[in-house]
């Protein structure tokens, strides 16, 4: 097996929240022991319900917060234990496209000013040259060289998100962050932004981690897909796989919640009652067991290990309780 | 068809606007009716107009800053015409709506009891305590659990989904012949959407009620609606019903919606289906077809003349000069959505 561009190992991150009682700390568990791989070349994705800690999962491995717990290896060494100053070359590698282009470019400035901006940071080449090369980048999105001077309220919000797609890869990265790249564009913009990733994956032999929450989409652009529920990975598999044979209760009823375009096929839902629980009150047991059809009393009690169902599909779920224990490292 | 049926008959409705670029047509010829107890969809992307017309039933614009014209009517009356002192009767009570985000369109400084109990005392008069358990009965039909507590909280207290709901319970408090619904679930999960789907379907078969759901999510119009209307810069461009729309779509824009859609069933090898370019914008629009710079079936003459809305068939009008030969070239059979 390849080795992983990436390994993600008991990502945690809880944020402190304002308690009522006096001495209590009260905090928010975001992201909850979330382990997984990204190959070269492969895009992961991660889907999942609003408040489940996928855009989270996308920020905290790039240190965009700071970690609470857990390991990110990246060639070799635990990005989480490097000082900041160690870390800053290798954020060149790790870079990410974020959902709203229009509130992650700077207004007053000019799009080639923001472009140029990561070579400043990271101290590299002279003035010409960083111009070249944005000039480059930009022509490669789709745009022409007077576009270099314009500012961000100029363009639509597809071409804002070229721009942002631009600025992500002007230091020729190797991995990117997709946080919902398409959720804020009309459909026909977002066939247009999703043909530019993959080709751009092609040309530059990027890998993706793609956070989304419509399926259709994921389901198109990854190649393995993790599904999220209350900070945890309930389920990840490739995406033929996890598609074809969902294997935990909330990623069944979460497939079959998404509309079909064809008005001919009736499919079955599974309409879960209830509420996601508030991070707040995380459940005992298993995290879904609140609103699980197949809830069982164990399910109340202990919370699942992960179980490889097969060698690439695992789930966290009690149901498969034959199938062999992960390995902790849950590779 | 039957002209009586017509619970609602929006004829060459124009919207437009007076705005710092001068004035500006949101919507123009706008043409749809909708029937009792029928479900219409109306789809677009952004800045297609959907959402000006549907407020523009109940005349929800600044009127300092609006004209109409054409008609919309609503039991043989012109509601364009009518005076304020009767649309306020029809508006929440015959006709009502329910918008895309319930946090802002709700008050949250006032109970969500207060604020259905308003609604029933301003319409209907009853008593106050006959007022609260109607508020609790609607509450409970949208599938809010414990609703006599729930009845006592503020928006803030509910999540997105039970907002909604509540946002539905107050439009259907009055049980009105016909229902906007503005992108009831865009701002919600694939999860609680279902569930909303599911109670604004329940609540049809029960009352009958005309619902017009607009939103720009094809998938939602399938699961969802009878008829589609499909709306480009302002114009209706595409009328048919919902499985007219999937199997046999005959503008141009619509067939390119439909296959840049990444679905559930399409080939992930593929590449997605891309309509080029951009959605021009208002204050230029194309003196032809609205589409025609953007259209890979154009020819000279969409460039220079507007087409009309035409009946294709009984069942299916198109606003495109090449409809024809589009339909012979795509063949018989008709290309799927997939294609």
């Amino acid at each position: 097996m390849p080795q992983p561009l990436l390994k993600v190992e008991h990502l945690k991150k809880t944020f402190p929240v304002e308690s009522s009682g006096w001495f209590k700390k009260n905090e928010v568990k975001a992201v909850h022991d979330v382990s997984f791989d990204i190959y070269e070349g492969e895009t992961f994705g991660i889907v999942g319900e609003s408040g489940c800690g996928k855009s989270t999962t996308g920020r905290t491995l790039l240190r965009l917060t700071e970690p609470s717990g857990g390991k990110v290896i990246y060639q070799d060494q635990d990005i989480f234990s490097l000082k900041e100053k160690n870390f800053r070359p290798i954020r060149e590698d790790l870079q990410m496209i974020f959902q709203d282009p229009l509130a992650s470019l700077d207004p007053k400035k000019r799009i080639g000013y923001s472009l140029e901006e990561p070579f400043i940071i990271q101290k590299k080449g002279t003035k010409k040259e960083r111009k070249e090369m944005v000039l480059k980048m930009l022509e490669r999105v789709g745009f022409s060289e007077e576009h270099y001077h314009r500012f961000p309220h100029e363009f639509s919000g597809g071409q804002r998100q070229r721009i942002g797609i631009a600025r992500a890869l002007v230091l020729n990265p190797k991995f990117i962050v997709c946080d919902e790249p398409v959720s804020a564009l009309d459909v026909s913009i977002q066939s247009q932004i999703l043909n530019l990733l993959k080709e751009l994956q092609q040309d530059f032999g990027l890998s993706y981690l793609f956070i989304g929450h419509d399926l259709s989409v994921v389901r198109y652009i990854a190649n393995r897909i993790g599904v999220m529920y209350l900070g945890e990975m309930v389920e990840q598999a490739p995406t033929e796989e996890l598609f074809e044979n969902p294997l935990h209760p909330y990623t069944k009823s979460l497939l079959s919640a998404v509309p079909v375009p064809n008005p001919k096929v009736k499919r079955e839902r599974i309409v879960l009652k209830g509420e996601v629980p508030s991070p707040l009150d995380m459940p005992k047991g298993c995290v879904f067991h609140t609103r699980c059809p197949l809830a069982m009393d164990i399910c109340k009690e202990i919370k699942p290990p992960t179980y490889k169902v097969k060698e690439n599909h695992r789930v966290q779920c009690h149901l498969y309780e034959h199938s062999e224990v992960s390995e902790a490292d849950g590779a | 068809m039957d002209n009586n049926k017509h619970l609602l008959d929006i004829r060459g409705l124009k919207v437009s606007f007076w705005t710092e670029k001068g004035r500006l047509t949101a919507v123009e010829d706008a043409t749809f009716s909708i029937k009792k107890g029928e479900t219409i969809g109306v789809v677009g992307e952004s800045g297609c107009g959907k959402s000006v017309t549907s407020e523009s039933i109940l005349q929800l614009h600044d009127e300092q800053l609006t004209d109409y014209e054409g008609q919309i009517l609503y039991k043989d009356r012109n509601l364009l015409d009518e005076p304020e002192r009767k649309l306020r009767k029809i508006r929440g009570n015959e006709i009502s709506m329910i918008f895309q985000d319930p946090m802002s369109s709700l008050n949250p400084v006032f109970t969500i009891g207060n604020q259905l109990v308003e609604s029933l005392m301003l319409h209907r008069k009853p008593s106050k305590k006959a007022a609260y358990e109607k508020a609790i009965d609607v509450l409970r039909q949208t599938g809010i659990p414990s609703p006599e507590k729930r009845i006592h909280d503020y928006p803030h207290q509910l999540s997105g989904g039970m907002r909604q709901r509540v946002m539905i319970a107050l439009a259907i408090s009055c049980e009105p012949e016909l229902l906007i619904a503005d992108e009831p679930t865009t701002a919600l999960d694939v999860t609680t959407q279902a569930q909303i789907l599911d109670v604004l379907n329940e609540l049809q078969e029960k009352t009958a009620m005309g619902i017009m759901m607009i939103t720009h999510d094809l998938a939602v119009v399938a699961e969802t609606c009878d008829r589609v209307v499909v709306m480009y810069l302002g114009q209706v461009i595409e009328e048919t019903t919902v499985d007219q729309l999937f199997e046999n779509a005959l503008h141009p824009y619509t067939i390119g919606l439909l296959k840049s859609m990444p679905s559930m069933e399409s080939d992930r090898s593929d590449q997605l289906f891309e309509i080029e370019g951009t959605v021009p914008a208002l204050e230029n629009i194309p003196t032809g077809c609205r589409f025609a710079d953007r259209c890979p079936f154009a020819t000279n003459k969409c460039l220079q003349e507007a087409p009309v809305l035409e009946n294709a068939t009984v069942s299916h009008k198109v606003r495109c000069w090449n409809y024809e030969e589009i339909a012979l070239e795509r063949g018989n059979g008709y290309a799927t959505t997939t294609s």
